[in-house]
């Protein structure tokens, strides 16, 4: 479904040329779910990024159904079927909730829908419909906002970005069963950059990107058990880190 | 006005009637309380039973009296300025009796297809009484190929009395060439004023906005929200002053967002003349956020289509 050849993604910093992500190879097939995991600083976000098109490689090519999408902006990859949930997401003063939720599905959505993608993830539809997608919302609500974005397309794959920050522990577990839905479905494809124990054992796969590099790549049971004895989970943790 | 006059249910021609359309957002019909400004002279009105509408003797302008038995009724006075040249000064009073709950809907379309200026300046007064609620609602617009500049100055002063509350809701969505609004408020003992202004500029264009607001009873509070978009070679400035003179809160807040080789400035001004005077101000001028465009993209929305959404929204 998805075929990752060869990525490289090398920008300049202050006229210094950084290595950001160095020659990623992977693929997803259709219905997997793939979740990222690695170090803080790793490349994670930015492999996201560039699969989206919101970065551009240096070198390498994307393929989607066997179709070259490496020149693809990102409206084009949206349109091809990718979903993106930001794990910042912006702002948006004056927009309400349910344009923004229209805005997200092509059409404008009627309440019944709208209601449907927020009570998903946790909100209550009467509450925020009308509410503007502003700094009035706290950090939490923009996240699960983000999610309910990308729930209200069908997409032949979803990329998430740390779904699970800033997002408290009951709408955590709505959110657990969100992806547990998805995935039991079958139609999207889902990619997840997680931290999250409950997340990665949801994994059909799981990737460890650490310094730009696939360190690991494999079905769940191989790579999970490694997971807890690794230093992958946070870089201050690093006993290498720490001695610098 | 005669009987005659306040019966007669006039033509509106096609022009009119899309300028209507534009700057009457409630929707404009010959029925309930209304008053249609046409090209200098007043085209048609009607009264109801709570809310005369009385031409002034000595200048152009009405006076508009709105009673007490008044509970949610709305009063319509739109001007349409549709021929090239013309140069329209009016004075309209609005006398709003205790406890009334109105909305005003006003607003000024300018057609200008000719090569002359034409200008409207709009001075509205508003005498708000005890506890009345008042919602004013004023559109201005301009279109029309003619060279002639469409200009607007509008001055509104508002004088509320104990425990009102007004809210003044006013947007130039486009085609106005020039404009210089002045705004002034006097406020009462437990008076509430909730202003949100949003303009936008393009071309040419120039819009000045001065605003001063006196909080001067106790318990009085003030929320002014301005926004606006500038774009091409036009110029914005705006000042609201808010002057707390007594214990009250004010909180002033400016957003702008500049493009193309647009100027916008922004001198929110916070005066408190009482040791209770809370007044806040916040003033942002920005192009549009890179990560808002991006995040529209993600829906498969191009650069410019996600652009027009943000402005939209922002001016909704």
């Amino acid at each position: 479904m998805l075929e990752v050849r060869n990525l490289v993604f090398h920008p300049l910093e202050n006229g210094v040329e950084k290595c950001i992500i160095e020659g990623v190879n992977f693929t997803v097939e259709e219905g997997e779910m793939l979740v990222i995991t690695g170090p803080n600083g790793g490349g994670k976000s930015t492999l996201a990024k560039l699969l989206m098109g919101i970065e551009k490689p240096d070198e390498g090519a994307v393929f989607m159904d066997g179709v070259d999408i490496t020149g693809y902006s990102i409206a084009q990859r949206a349109n091809a079927g990718i979903g993106f949930a930001f794990q910042q997401p912006p702002r948006f003063k004056g927009m309400t909730v349910k344009r923004l939720l229209s805005l997200a599905a092509g059409y404008e959505l009627p309440e019944s829908k709208c209601c449907d993608y927020l009570s998903g993830v946790g909100l209550c539809a009467r509450e925020y419909l009308n509410r503007e997608v502003d700094n009035t919302l706290s950090g939490g609500e923009m996240k699960r906002l983000e999610i309910a974005t990308v729930l209200a397309k069908p997409h032949k794959l979803c990329i998430f970005d740390e779904p699970e920050a800033g997002i408290d522990l009951w709408s955590f577990s709505m959110l657990v069963k969100q992806f547990e839905q998805l995935h039991a479905d079958k139609k999207e494809s889902l990619i997840l950059i997680s931290h999250q124990e409950r997340i990665i054992r949801m994994a059909d796969r799981i990737m460890v990107v650490k310094d730009g590099k696939i360190e690991t790549l494999d079905e769940r049971e191989k790579v999970l058990p490694n997971l807890v004895n690794d230093d992958t989970g946070c870089a201050c943790m690093n006993p290498a880190h720490r001695a610098s | 006005m005669t009987e005659k006059e306040e019966n007669k249910v006039a033509d509106i021609d096609h022009v009119t009637e899309s300028i209507l359309e534009k700057i009457d957002s409630e929707g404009f019909h010959q029925q309930g309380a209304y008053n249609l400004r046409y090209n200098g002279y007043s085209l048609c009105h009607g009264d109801t039973q709570h809310i005369k509408i009385k031409r002034k003797e000595d200048k152009q302008g009405i006076d508009v009296f709105i009673s007490s038995g008044t509970k949610g009724e709305q009063v319509h006075i739109p001007v349409v300025v549709a021929a090239s040249g013309i140069m329209d000064q009016v004075y309209n009073d609005f006398y709003i009796e205790e406890g009334a709950r109105v909305t005003i809907v006003a607003g000024c379309g300018i057609h200008n297809s000719g090569c002359n200026d034409s200008r409207h300046d709009g001075i509205h007064t508003f005498h708000v009484g005890m506890g009345a609620n008042v919602r004013y609602e004023e559109k201005h617009y301009g279109e029309g190929e003619g060279t002639g500049a469409r200009i607007l100055n509008p001055v509104t002063k508002i004088i509320m009395e104990k425990d009102s509350v007004f809210t003044l809701d006013t947007a130039q969505i486009k085609g106005v060439d020039s404009t210089k609004r002045e705004t002034e408020v006097v406020m009462g003992e437990g008076a509430k004023l909730f202003v949100v202004e949003k303009l936008m500029t393009h071309d040419k264009q120039s819009a000045v906005s001065n605003m001063d607001i006196y909080l001067n009873g106790a318990g009085s509070s003030a929320q002014i929200t301005s926004r606006s978009v500038a774009r091409g070679d036009s110029t914005q400035t705006f000042h609201p002053k808010a002057i707390g003179n007594a214990l009250c809160h004010a909180h002033i807040q400016c957003d702008s967002i500049i493009m193309d080789k647009a100027q916008v400035c922004s001198i929110p001004e916070i005066d408190a003349k009482h040791v209770d005077a809370a007044i806040i101000h916040e003033a942002a001028i920005g192009r549009i956020n890179s990560e808002q465009l991006i995040k529209l993209n993600t829906f498969g929305l191009s650069g410019e289509e996600a652009e027009a959404v943000i402005i939209e929204n922002f001016l909704a």
